[in-house]
């Protein structure tokens, strides 16, 4: 390409980038602590912006593990053990991308909701789903599903099953050759799957907010305390609580972009 | 040993030592997979199909319902038109081009996916609303939905089409130039035929994802009734207005335009990944008879 053209590109490219990223991102940052951190430090200190951190967090250290364990597992089911059916689940893992957060919300609204068997069997063993943290959990699980899987399948792939089948024939137990042959190939492709699954799990709000109905220093996450200081006129528990979630987006992209390196260094 | 080594296939078979352990894998990623996702999905289902089929008809011929779907398919179809040409580009000048802080402007493009929604739409409505200060004012706007879906569905198609641009063979575009192609011909006849399938999926991808996008659009929307209301806003205050039916109807729409999408992204890849190997076993082929045997020198 000529240069001039291909200048002209970059600069649109570039442009658009800040237009749409990186002038909005920075203005919020730069909002936050116009005043200094004094401000900031009095809305996150508030009991219900602390409660909804601590919440967010308590979610995303029980929601990351299950989904990393399940990761894994169905990751070697499709690739490795090849199970019958397990082309239709490969599929069928992607629905939480493609799907509405609402959508699955509501799903699990009527799931554990009144007037269904389900709902009603946990509801008379004294069961709480909706409006609680149990609801909110599978909320998260859900959408928060598919990446791990995403990114260990192809790397499993990749590597084939040659140096397991070594292992397996110079005596190594199936749990040893797990540990010590193909854990260390698929390392990098399960953090980097955590870390996404963090990201989602940290940032749900649809499914969430449907789910958990948004109870003021109850059920409410980090996310949806920044809707509703936004929705009340307080910009400044809003920006507080974004620049938050910001920080955190802006730590997992750091981590994200050296994990790739890592992963492409290999 | 050797022997052991040379013996074929069955061998393998019962080399695998704990056959259970398929099975338990197997058995727990089924049992997640449908406690987690399947069971909700089909409970939502059999909701809106016991409702029958007058009370589903009722639901999404409802104007406002109609209005919603319409708008949502709509301006996702905007977006992804948008995503398309911006997204190519940005593939284009990561793969082709160099310049001073490249890298950083490719670990940028990731800043959607690990930013939360509801944030992307704050600092959008921070600069582009009411007191944004630079004379733009998108709030409660079509155009302010336009721009949320924008940043959060912009990953999608740098990311599919970015890695094939990657791997694309120059000889082929330099071949087409030397017979006198021009810049764009080139482009159009050998550069976008290799990327299609990638640009389809992330194209796909896009789309599902700005059909049933939430958080970024329920501030900046405002959420007016058949001017800005998005079906998945629209699914949420029909719930809170106490008319469950009537989101479950809705949703079932959103639902299976998951499922469609799903299923093309699928056979995408499905295609992909055979060329791939059908491009790989031809390059295994022309390089056989040259290379010697393995370890034949030691």
């Amino acid at each position: 390409m000529s240069g001039s053209g291909r200048i002209a590109l970059r600069v649109a490219v570039l442009g658009y980038l800040g237009f749409l990223l990186v002038a909005p991102v920075s203005l919020v940052f730069y909002r936050t602590f116009r005043h200094g951190f004094g401000p900031v430090w009095t809305a996150l200190s508030n009991p219900d912006a602390v409660h909804a951190l601590c919440l967010t967090v308590e979610i995303a250290l029980i929601a990351v593990p299950l989904n990393t364990l399940f990761g894994v597992c169905c990751a070697f089911a499709v690739v490795r053990y090849r199970l019958p059916g397990f082309g239709v689940v490969n599929t069928l893992v992607d629905l939480p991308l493609a799907l509405s957060p609402v959508v699955v919300g509501l799903a699990l609204f009527v799931l554990y909701g009144r007037g269904n068997a389900v709902g009603d069997w946990l509801t008379g063993h004294g069961v709480h789903v909706l409006f609680a943290m149990p609801g909110m959990l599978l909320a998260t699980i859900f959408v928060s599903l598919p990446f791990v899987v995403r990114e260990v399948v192809p790397v499993l792939r990749e590597i084939g099953d040659e140096q397991e089948e070594a292992a397996a024939t110079l005596g190594s137990s199936g749990l040893q050759t797990f540990r010590r042959v193909t854990l260390p190939s698929i390392r990098w492709a399960v953090t980097y799957g955590v870390v996404l699954t963090t990201a989602r799990a940290l940032g749900e709000i649809g499914a969430v907010s449907v789910v958990s109905g948004a109870i003021q220093g109850r059920t409410e996450t980090l996310t949806l305390f920044v809707q509703r200081s936004y929705e009340n006129f307080d910009p400044i528990g809003a920006y507080a609580g974004a620049t938050v979630l910001a920080s955190l987006a802006i730590f997992t992209l750091a981590l994200m972009t050296v994990l790739q390196r890592q992963r492409s260094c290999r | 040993m050797s022997l052991q080594a040379a013996e074929p296939l069955p061998s393998r078979r019962a080399a695998r030592p704990i056959p259970a352990a398929p099975l338990a894998v197997g058995t727990f990623s089924i049992f997640y997979l449908s406690v987690i996702v399947l069971l909700p999905i089909a409970a939502l289902t059999w909701r809106v199909v016991s409702g029958g089929t007058a009370s589903f008809r009722s639901a999404v011929t409802n104007p406002e319902a109609v209005a919603a779907i319409e708008l949502t398919l709509l301006l996702s179809a905007i977006v992804v038109a948008i995503d398309v040409v911006a997204g190519t580009a940005t593939a284009w000048v990561l793969v082709r081009d160099d310049f001073r802080g490249k890298h950083f402007v490719d670990a940028l493009i990731d800043l959607p996916f690990a930013l939360p929604t509801i944030v992307a739409g704050l600092t959008l409505l921070a600069l582009y609303g009411p007191r944004g200060g630079t004379g733009i004012d998108v709030a409660f706007t079509r155009t302010g939905v336009v721009l949320a879906l924008l940043f959060v569905t912009l990953p999608f198609v740098v990311r599919t089409v970015q890695p094939v641009l990657g791997e694309l063979d120059r000889e082929l575009e330099d071949a087409a130039a030397s017979l006198g192609a021009g810049k764009l011909t080139t482009f159009r006849r050998i550069v976008v035929p290799a990327i299609a399938p990638a640009m389809l999926s992330g194209i796909a991808l896009a789309f599902a994802r700005a059909v049933g996008e939430f958080g970024s659009v329920v501030l900046i929307s405002g959420n007016l009734p058949f001017k800005t209301e998005m079906a998945s806003v629209y699914i949420f205050g029909r719930l809170n207005s106490g008319d469950p039916a009537g989101a479950a109807a809705v949703s079932l729409v959103l639902l299976v335009i998951s499922f469609v999408t799903l299923l093309l992204v699928a056979a995408l890849r499905r295609r992909v990944t055979r060329h791939e190997r059908a491009l790989e076993g031809a390059r295994k082929e022309r390089k056989a008879p040259a290379s010697p045997a393995p370890g034949a020198g030691r």
